[in-house]
């Protein structure tokens, strides 16, 4: 139930990234000084934040973010991690101790700090910046998944077959290995694509987040400076984050259940 | 067998170290575009430029800029500030005690609060303390740091007026309570419901149904299997000390506190590169090392540990 309550709301957010700044009643971006910190009324539905920006509209520019950055970084993430991992996995040998190395490296820096580190060396962020910024630590997860997964695969039965019918590694790897390794990759990117919204309004929490655009982080830190006064601006930002990461992490955790057979 | 044990994790504690300060080098020269570009902006005076360009040390042939960066790390300075000239690793000193109190009083309250509340849960498995200890869990891990600080100072600060606000207080203990608890939650909800699971499982083992037909009491099998169930626990409190240090920037911003996370974060907007770099080695040694000193608790609470240790 909660599940499917989870998944309704991933489609709803995917939806609202998509057509949510057409729905927009008005423009983030207008400025109306004599509404700054309105509460919420029948002209702005969430009330308005700083410089009298309506908060909804604003809310559905960010969802657009968000969707933008998340697509960008476990597209990416998935990606890079799923060749890599596969290789080191099923081929082994010094191009696993490599691509392990360099994972393990990316692994000791704690999570923001890597982020922060790369985003310090661009003169004025842009998304694409937060994108690489994201996804260069990103990878890791998924080519550790995919290094257990072709592992594990390679000593299978019908792989060993295909080897002994004299099927090339490219073949073995796009026929036998890869379509086999999705399942728990793409399980995987949908509890990670939560991380990645939390992990982009978290910098832009920080005021690290791209220069342009409308982000739920930015809104929640301009929220959190007025919270003695106006608290309504953050409970509305920090809300609308808070049920979009759990709504990904339970819609992941419901794909795990239903297409993980370890876990039944 | 410990001792070589002991060894063989400093060494690879060591490479790891030496690895970071390399990736935190070749950070700065693998990013695409100038660093000099991005501090000074694009109108700055190629005098202005060859100058900041010197006290980079980008000017000298790559491995010459290596050794630089080495020598500096283990002479202790780590450089210095572009803005104000002082060694990076004064500043650091300056401000780290802050955010290891935090640190610690967040790893505390983890402590105090989960493990408890996992060997109740474990131990009253499918009952109601069990299902609420569950609820708590899930929401926890399911809280955003950045959006748990500002409903704490909100609840406890403006509206029932229990704790300081931010900025307010000081030193005292009393304006440690809510970062503490906000750094502290995600950690505290999976080390509770890792405990619980391990302590679940270690109380299905056969040793635990040997026992229970022995007739032992319930309590002595629990505690019995504690040992047992250490492990996990232990392995994702390691997980989570990275979240911690990511956590500390964020509460320490929230909580208007000085410290490393406060320091890192101005270096960031003023583009002092030396600085950043010295906070990223600083916090990835610190993640290393409370690494290493976990595994060697695993060792200690876990003999099994060790045997395998010594014949892989």
């Amino acid at each position: 139930m909660t599940q499917r309550l989870a998944l309704g709301f991933v489609v709803l957010f995917g939806l609202l990234a998509v057509f949510g700044p057409w729905l927009a009643p008005m423009d983030p971006t207008t400025i109306d000084l004599g509404a700054q910190f309105a509460s919420p009324s029948a002209a702005h539905w969430l009330g308005t934040g700083d410089n009298g920006i309506d908060l909804w509209s604003a809310i559905l520019h960010g969802a657009r973010l968000a969707g933008l950055v998340a697509l960008g970084v476990v597209g990416s993430s998935v990606l890079v991690g799923t060749v890599l991992g596969t290789l080191a996995g099923y081929l082994g040998g010094w191009l696993d101790d490599a691509i392990s190395a360099l994972a393990d490296v990316l692994q000791a820096f704690p999570g923001i700090v890597l982020n922060v580190a790369i985003l310090a060396l661009v003169d004025q962020p842009g998304v694409l910046h937060v994108i690489v910024a994201l996804s260069v630590p990103g990878w890791v997860l998924y080519a550790r998944l995919a290094r257990a997964e072709a592992m594990s695969l390679r000593d299978r039965e019908f792989v060993q077959a295909a080897v002994a019918l004299g099927a090339t590694r490219m073949r073995v790897l796009r026929r036998h290995i890869v379509p086999n390794l999705l399942g728990p990759v793409f399980v995987q990117a949908t509890t990670g694509v939560g991380g990645v919204i939390l992990a982009e309004a978290t910098l832009s929490f920080l005021g690290l987040g791209p220069s342009q655009g409308v982000s739920w982080g930015a809104l929640l830190d301009q929220g959190s400076a007025v919270l003695l006064r106006f608290p309504h601006v953050a409970l509305v930002s920090g809300s609308t984050i808070a049920l979009t990461v759990l709504a990904f992490n339970l819609a992941g955790d419901g794909l795990t259940d239903r297409f993980d057979p370890r876990t039944r | 067998m410990g001792a070589t044990y002991l060894f063989r994790r400093l060494i690879r504690a060591v490479l790891t170290i030496l690895a970071i300060i390399t990736a935190v080098f070749a950070l700065v020269r693998l990013v695409p575009g100038d660093p000099v570009d991005s501090i000074l902006g694009d109108h700055a005076a190629p005098e202005e430029r060859e100058a900041l360009r010197a006290r980079l040390k980008l000017d000298l042939p790559i491995l010459e800029q290596y050794t630089t960066a080495l020598g500096e790390t283990f002479d202790g300075t780590l450089g210095r500030s572009f803005r104000t000239d002082r060694t990076v690793s004064s500043l650091i000193g300056e401000v780290i005690g802050a955010t290891v109190r935090l640190g610690l009083a967040a790893l505390a309250l983890a402590w105090l609060l989960a493990v408890p509340l996992g060997i109740l849960a474990a131990r009253f498995r499918g009952q109601r303390i069990d299902r609420a200890a569950s609820f708590v869990g899930v929401l926890g891990l399911a809280i955003p740091t950045i959006w748990l600080g500002p409903l704490l100072i909100l609840g406890f600060g403006v509206q029932l007026r229990w704790a300081p606000l931010p900025g307010d207080g000081g030193d005292s203990l009393g304006a440690l309570i809510l970062p503490a608890i906000t750094l502290g939650t995600a950690l505290a909800a999976s080390m509770m419901r890792q405990t619980r699971g391990a302590l679940a499982a270690a109380l299905g083992e056969p040793y635990a149904l040997a026992a229970r037909g022995r007739g032992l009491p319930e309590r002595k099998i629990v505690r019995g299997s504690l040992r047992a169930s250490a492990r996990p626990v232990l392995t994702i409190a390691a997980a989570q000390i990275g979240a911690l240090l990511s956590g500390t920037v964020v509460v320490e911003k929230i909580f208007e506190r000085p410290g490393l996370g406060s320091l890192f974060l101005d270096a960031f907007f003023s583009r002092d590169i030396p600085v950043v770099q010295g906070c990223v080695l600083v916090i990835a040694v610190i993640y290393v090392l409370v690494n290493v000193a976990l595994d060697v608790a695993y060792a200690v609470a876990d003999p099994r540990v060790r045997v395998q240790a010594a014949s892989a």
